[in-house]
């Protein structure tokens, strides 16, 4: 079976509202940004978060702190995938105790993402609260870990692919949903 | 990105891209020794035998801890208190961890292929901490690691190993390693050290360090092993030391930025002045430090894999 082409479910003026939306949802939900901190998952979740850092910072004109987390070295799976993965950086300049992270990724999917980066995170301090952001929901989870902040819930089976573009990364800011050929 | 083996052997075997992936992550595990919890969970699980027919300490000790900070579990085997006083071969000696479900085993044997043999008993990976006169291939991948932290690059650079050659793993492995990443190579010693047709590995040998001295960015200086003058290799160690050893009078025409490096253990006042151990362009203790960060690297690198059946890791 070769792959289906690919479908356009978010443009590039959908995702920057969305992008706006989950800037003020997390503002209020969290009532206020002074213990507030953002970490992004690599690669794709490090550009989400600087981009909803910097809404939040236009818009309450504080300066929020960014940290940037790799979980391949948490990863569950090591010895099971055939490539390594290219281990990336994992830079977190400020000590996490006692603060309110909200922690970002592109795509939720099985959940095993979340579970290895809040194992690294515990590894650097004890937060005061973990807060999930992720930008699209696929469903199909295998482990208990749900999304505080969604910008799109999409759900779609295994065999399907959705992947979120952004101009950092991919040139160009969109979310395309296709079904993987053999 | 993968390497393409199952083991380590020497840097003869390495391509230049599987090179530059191993020294590419051997950065981020270097970072890691910045964190509180200087460990990751990455090996949870797999086994690491340390199996040293020869006495070491950095080595062992270096691959002890990157083994440790990538959650494995280790077992030492020194030979002296082992079976192999009782005439168990090497065959059966590893054969007897494989059976014991090694994932991994480090050796270090005084005759050269030793890690080869071991390679083709066992199905665990084999990472060769020195094998006689062969090759010591993580030390090679930390010094090239150890260059590019310090010079960016190594391409094109002029490196100089100076000293024994002839008996030298190090060295062996810093010439396959810095050639495939383009480096100028120069190998400086008496005669009586340096290997026939060692022009062969595409190195410039050289007798006289003087004359080069100003050209080069990087020395990588060898142990000079006392137990040689009594083969009669060099007159007297005084000697030596006068012609090849590195002091600051024979520094004094170097680059200013030209970087100082030592496999240890140093012989103070023989290959290498104290003056020079100590000085700002020495960096022989970050080698050190970057030994267990190149070693998490290769382990690393050699876990993964079941070659295709695999799943891949979803978000």
């Amino acid at each position: 079976m070769k792959s289906t082409p690919q479908k356009v479910i978010v443009n590039s003026n959908e995702m920057s509202i969305t992008l706006r939306r989950l800037a003020h949802e997390i503002i209020e939900k969290l009532h206020g940004v002074n213990n507030l901190v953002f970490i992004g998952i690599q690669t794709r979740g490090v550009f989400i978060a600087k981009r909803i850092v910097s809404l939040i910072e236009s818009i309450t004109k504080k300066t929020i702190s960014f940290g940037t987390l790799d979980i391949t070295l948490y990863r569950d799976d090591v010895d099971r995938i055939s490539k390594q993965p290219i281990v990336k950086e994992t830079e977190i300049p400020f000590d996490i105790t006692g603060k309110d992270i909200i922690l970002v990724d592109d795509v939720l999917f099985t959940g095993r993402t979340i579970r290895a980066a809040m194992d690294e995170l515990i590894d650097f301090g004890r937060p005061k609260t973990i807060k999930l952001a992720v930008f699209i929901d696929r469903g199909c989870r295998e482990l208990p870990i749900q999304p505080d902040f969604i910008g799109l819930s999409y759900p779609i089976t295994k065999k399907d692919v959705i992947s979120v573009n952004l101009k950092e990364t991919d040139g160009k800011d969109n979310v395309v949903v296709y079904k993987k050929g053999d | 990105m993968k390497l393409k083996q199952k083991d380590l052997l020497g840097l003869e075997y390495l391509s230049k891209e599987e090179i530059e992936l191993i020294i590419q992550t051997a950065k981020p595990f270097k970072n890691l020794f910045t964190r509180t919890v200087k460990k990751v969970p990455t090996l949870r699980g797999k086994t690491v035998v340390l199996l040293f027919y020869e006495p070491s300490t950095r080595t062992r000790t270096s691959f002890e801890l990157a083994s440790k900070r990538l959650s494995a579990d280790t077992i030492g085997i020194s030979v002296p208190a082992s079976s192999v006083v009782k005439g168990e071969s090497l065959i059966d000696t590893v054969k007897t961890i494989e059976a014991m479900k090694a994932d991994f085993v480090v050796i270090r044997h005084s005759m050269s292929g030793a890690a080869h043999i071991v390679s083709k008993t066992i199905s665990a990976s084999v990472i060769n901490a020195g094998d006689g006169m062969h090759e010591h291939p993580t030390q090679g991948l930390l010094d090239i690691f150890t260059i590019m932290e310090k010079k960016g690059n190594v391409k094109g650079l002029n490196v100089a190993i100076v000293g024994d050659i002839l008996h030298s793993r190090v060295a062996r492995s810093n010439i396959w390693g810095l050639n495939k990443l383009g480096a100028n190579v120069f190998v400086v010693g008496p005669a009586t050290l340096i290997p026939t047709e060692i022009e062969k590995l595409n190195v410039e040998v050289c007798h006289n360090i003087d004359k080069i001295i100003n050209r080069l960015d990087v020395i990588n200086i060898l142990r000079i092993q006392k137990e040689r003058q009594e083969q009669n290799l060099f007159p007297t160690l005084e000697e030596y030391s006068e012609i090849f050893g590195i002091n600051s009078y024979k520094l004094r025409n170097a680059k200013n930025d030209v970087l100082i490096m030592h496999p240890g253990p140093m012989n103070r006042g023989a290959e290498i002045s104290s003056e020079v151990a100590e000085s700002k362009n020495s960096v022989i203790t970050e080698q050190v430090t970057n030994g267990i960060a190149v070693r998490m690297s290769v382990l690393y690198l050699l876990a993964g894999g079941d070659g295709g059946k695999s799943e891949t890791f979803n978000s």
